[in-house]
């Protein structure tokens, strides 16, 4: 085969990789090696414009048993636990077929998190699509949502949070982002490598078909046969099959038959052969004639780039191979010796008796190109006109302009800003994902973050996904700051301490200057937040090339943060609890929009976590899009233990009303305590402004306003726009 | 005029229902299949007999085109 520029082209391989390519290999590469290394060298595989920002982030902790460049995060969370934790994304797949594309996203994350020896007890999600008055948007939206849910019930994991955010960049390009998280004992941990000469390499699991490959295969020259069955597919997800897949594995880690472990995901079995090969230092030879396919005439470059999902390599114990083919035969899996751990380093591969790739493991997986890409900063920033209300983005304009207008009809709205798109209730999303299956959920979605039960241990973990991508876009330092503090806080809400957290960095076209500065100074804000809040990111993933209509989505970093709640009984929710609690809201003095005072932060959350630890608080609930009037309204609403519950309360006044009532100002709570006098001495002690705004009871909202009242509304009516928001825009 | 429609996944999409419905033929001793792929048939009956609206009905709404397919058999 001659390696034209067009085959570079489609391999999205540049020249001077291809130099490089020769350099290592010294000399021409097959079809099948080129295919190799367009997949390892790919931006998805070998972070090759990121790497060098990624370095940046705060890694290590006490906590951390397993920091990135393994296929999950890992902390220990005492009683001889751990945890480990990720999120993914999943979003290219999505947009070509969004029920699928979402379902194998939950699939592929739940892998990452038990090829480490985890069994998976939480999954969650974060969300974005274009606004809904396009047909297509709604299509997206609706499909994304059942292929989570399809995916999460029926392999039985509970889907506890997420969140779901509308603005104009997404159409085209939506967002789909899966966290995971499993247990188990931390002596038991698994990891993906292809250590003990000679050891069996198995691969188990689902058959392999043409899903997925990469986009090259199909203009490639040399093929041969007929074009159309080799157009790359959609995959499949089959979720009955992953909860097989999961046992099995579970059962040959606890039997001790295997010693690595990996997921086939992104490019398939080259990835995790040449990845446990390189991180073991070993070589990984495989025979290609024993791979199960489900179709003929696969050629080797289809079998090495196939991303079929529910499929796993792993490498076993020399003596114990049929041990592992016991245990796989018995859940119904096909397991089968596919090759072997060798000494020389070298991914070996072998199709039809003939040898058609052999490179260094190393080169694939460690020596991929780097990248230090130019960075500019954008000369057109997004307008500055929603800071102030950032949950408009987004929204109708018709919408915007009434909100803004001088209108001054609080009720209507206040009824216009809880039934908007991006403040409405997302229950007709969450309603579809089982989110008690395993019994271990304490809070579902809706609440600050999801909080799960330890069985056997009084502590519980608390999760949450934040991702505030118009504050980013506005400001990626700052706004990533903000990302890291809101997501403490919601933590801190909920009766728990941060302890680690997961990434995943949606961006545009790396090769954009102004993407690539986006990207280093959400990185820089970030590792600067999580530092301050001693919360070291344990892994993640990059996504970048996000485009819609030639231009770039917002930086969108999404974070996904754990917590651990030391006993059960701190947990707290963000709903009002009981008519006659008193309502405050804490504050740092200084008012600010759009970025975040670290040490103002630290001294809200420190406030709320001993408040919380020594019984004063109620209900604890983080102020967020829409400010003070959307979190009351959203603390009065009906939830499992009792019906909406209305309050009285007067709002602080700077004699700005719009922003008084819902303007987004950082590091703010809501609690509701029946201990005003021992919570406010404790707030002014730290030098935290408290106001002590009102009383939870009967069923309206009432907020005053400089001894006028501005807002009286039943709240089954609020309750009724909010929850009635989202149908209505997808109807 | 009566018209059917049959949907399938295209042949190179992983089908999970037809495996499972494969796996368990060993059981009932019925060896000499070694292939069961699953869709759905619609029956559509038409007043005028007008095709190109079932075409329509089959590509539009019937078949999801990047995993499906479609024929259609008249009466």
């Amino acid at each position: 085969m001659t390696v034209t520029d067009e085959v570079l082209t489609l391999h999205n391989l540049t020249e001077s990789e291809y130099q490089k390519i020769l350099a290592i290999l010294k000399r021409e590469p097959t079809i099948t090696e080129l295919g190799i290394f367009s997949v390892m060298w790919s931006e998805h595989c070998s972070y090759k414009s990121s790497r060098v920002h990624l370095r940046r982030l705060p890694t290590k902790g006490p906590a951390v048993l397993q920091g990135p460049g393994e296929n999950a995060g890992i902390i220990d969370i005492g009683d001889g636990l751990a945890v480990a934790f990720k999120i993914e994304s999943h979003n290219h797949p999505s947009f070509i077929e969004p029920f699928q594309g979402a379902a194998t996203g939950v699939g592929g994350i739940l892998r990452d998190i038990f090829t480490m020896g985890a069994r998976p007890i939480a999954a969650m999600n974060s969300l974005r699509f274009g606004p809904l008055d396009k047909q297509q948007n709604k299509r997206i939206l609706e499909g994304v949502v059942g292929g989570i849910a399809f995916y999460g019930n029926c392999f039985g994991v509970p889907t506890v949070g997420g969140e779901i955010y509308l603005a104009d960049c997404y159409s085209q390009n939506p967002l789909v982002n899966a966290f995971a998280l499993g247990i188990f004992e931390k002596d038991k941990i698994f990891y993906g490598r292809a250590s003990g000469l000679g050891n069996p390499v198995i691969y188990v699991g689902a058959k392999t078909g043409r899903d997925g490959i990469h986009g090259a295969t199909m203009a490639s020259a040399g093929f041969g046969e007929d074009a159309g069955a080799k157009r790359p597919n959609v995959q499949i997800g089959d979720p009955f099959m992953e909860k097989l897949l999961l046992e099995a594995c579970l059962e040959t880690m606890h039997k001790g038959l295997i010693v690595g472990i990996q997921d086939m995901g992104a490019a398939g079995l080259t990835c995790s052969s040449c990845e446990m090969g390189a991180r073991a230092g070993t070589g990984v030879e495989l025979d290609l004639d024993y791979v199960p396919q489900r179709e003929s005439g696969m050629t080797a470059y289809e079998i090495m780039l196939s991303e079929s999902q529910e499929r796993m390599l792993l490498v076993a114990e020399k003596a114990k191979e049929k041990e592992v083919f016991e245990v796989f035969h018995k859940w119904g899996l096909d397991a089968v010796t596919v090759g072997r751990v060798t000494s020389d380093g070298l991914l070996r591969v072998r199709h039809h008796g003939q040898v058609v790739a052999e490179i260094p493991n190393g080169a694939l997986a460690d020596e991929a190109p780097l990248y230090q890409r130019p960075l500019l900063p954008p000369k057109a920033t997004l307008s500055s006109r929603l800071d102030d209300h950032s949950f408009l983005d987004g929204c109708p304009p018709a919408l915007i302009e009434t909100f803004l207008s001088e209108s001054n009809d609080w009720n209507k709205l206040l009824k216009l800003t809880v039934a908007s798109p991006n403040l409405c209730s997302r229950r007709w999303a969450w309603q579809q994902y089982d989110h008690m299956v395993q019994s271990n959920t304490v809070v579902g979605p809706g609440s600050d973050a999801a909080v799960i039960r330890v069985k056997g241990t009084k502590k519980a973990l608390a999760l949450t996904l934040d991702g505030p991508a118009y504050r980013v876009a506005r400001n990626p330092r700052e706004g990533a700051k903000m990302a890291v503090a809101e997501a403490c806080r919601n933590i801190v809400c909920s009766g728990g301490r941060p302890v680690a957290a997961t990434n995943c960095l949606n961006f545009g076209n790396p090769e954009h200057p102004e993407v690539m500065w986006q990207f280093s100074e959400v990185v820089d804000g970030m590792a600067e937040a999580c530092s301050f809040f001693f919360t070291p990111i344990t892994g993640g993933n990059v996504s970048f090339y996000n485009e819609t209509f030639g231009g770039d989505i917002y930086p969108t970093p999404v974070l996904g943060m754990v917590g651990l709640i030391e006993d059960i009984s701190f947990v707290t929710r963000s709903s009002f609890k009981k008519a006659g609690d008193s309502i405050v809201l804490i504050e740092p003095v200084t008012r600010r929009v759009g970025k975040v005072d670290l040490e103002d932060e630290r001294a809200v959350q420190n406030l709320v976590a001993s408040a919380i630890r020594d019984r004063l608080v109620e209900s604890a609930h983080d102020l967020s899009e829409g400010g003070l009037a959307i979190a009351v309204a959203e603390c009065c609403y009906s939830n499992v233990e009792r019906a909406a519950i209305g309050a009285e309360i007067t709002i602080p006044s700077h004699l700005e009303v719009r922003k008084d009532l819902f303007g987004e100002f950082s590091s703010r709570v809501l609690l509701t305590t029946r201990k005003v006098a021992e919570l406010r001495q404790r707030a002014e002690q730290m030098g935290l402004t408290f106001h002590n705004l009102g009383k939870v009871g009967g069923n309206r909202l009432i907020l005053n306003y400089e001894s006028v009242k501005l807002v009286d509304i039943s709240t089954d009516e609020l309750e009724s726009a909010w929850s009635g928001g989202l149908p209505k825009l997808l109807s | 005029m009566k018209a059917t429609v049959i949907v399938t996944l295209k042949p190179t999409v992983l089908d999970p229902q037809g495996m499972t419905i494969q796996r368990s033929l060993g059981s009932l001793g019925l060896d000499d299949i070694t292939d069961v792929r699953q869709g759905k048939i619609f029956d559509v009956r038409l007043k005028n007999g007008s095709r190109e609206q079932v075409e329509r009905l089959a590509k539009d709404v019937l078949t999801n085109p990047v995993i499906e397919e479609y024929r259609i058999i008249w009466e």
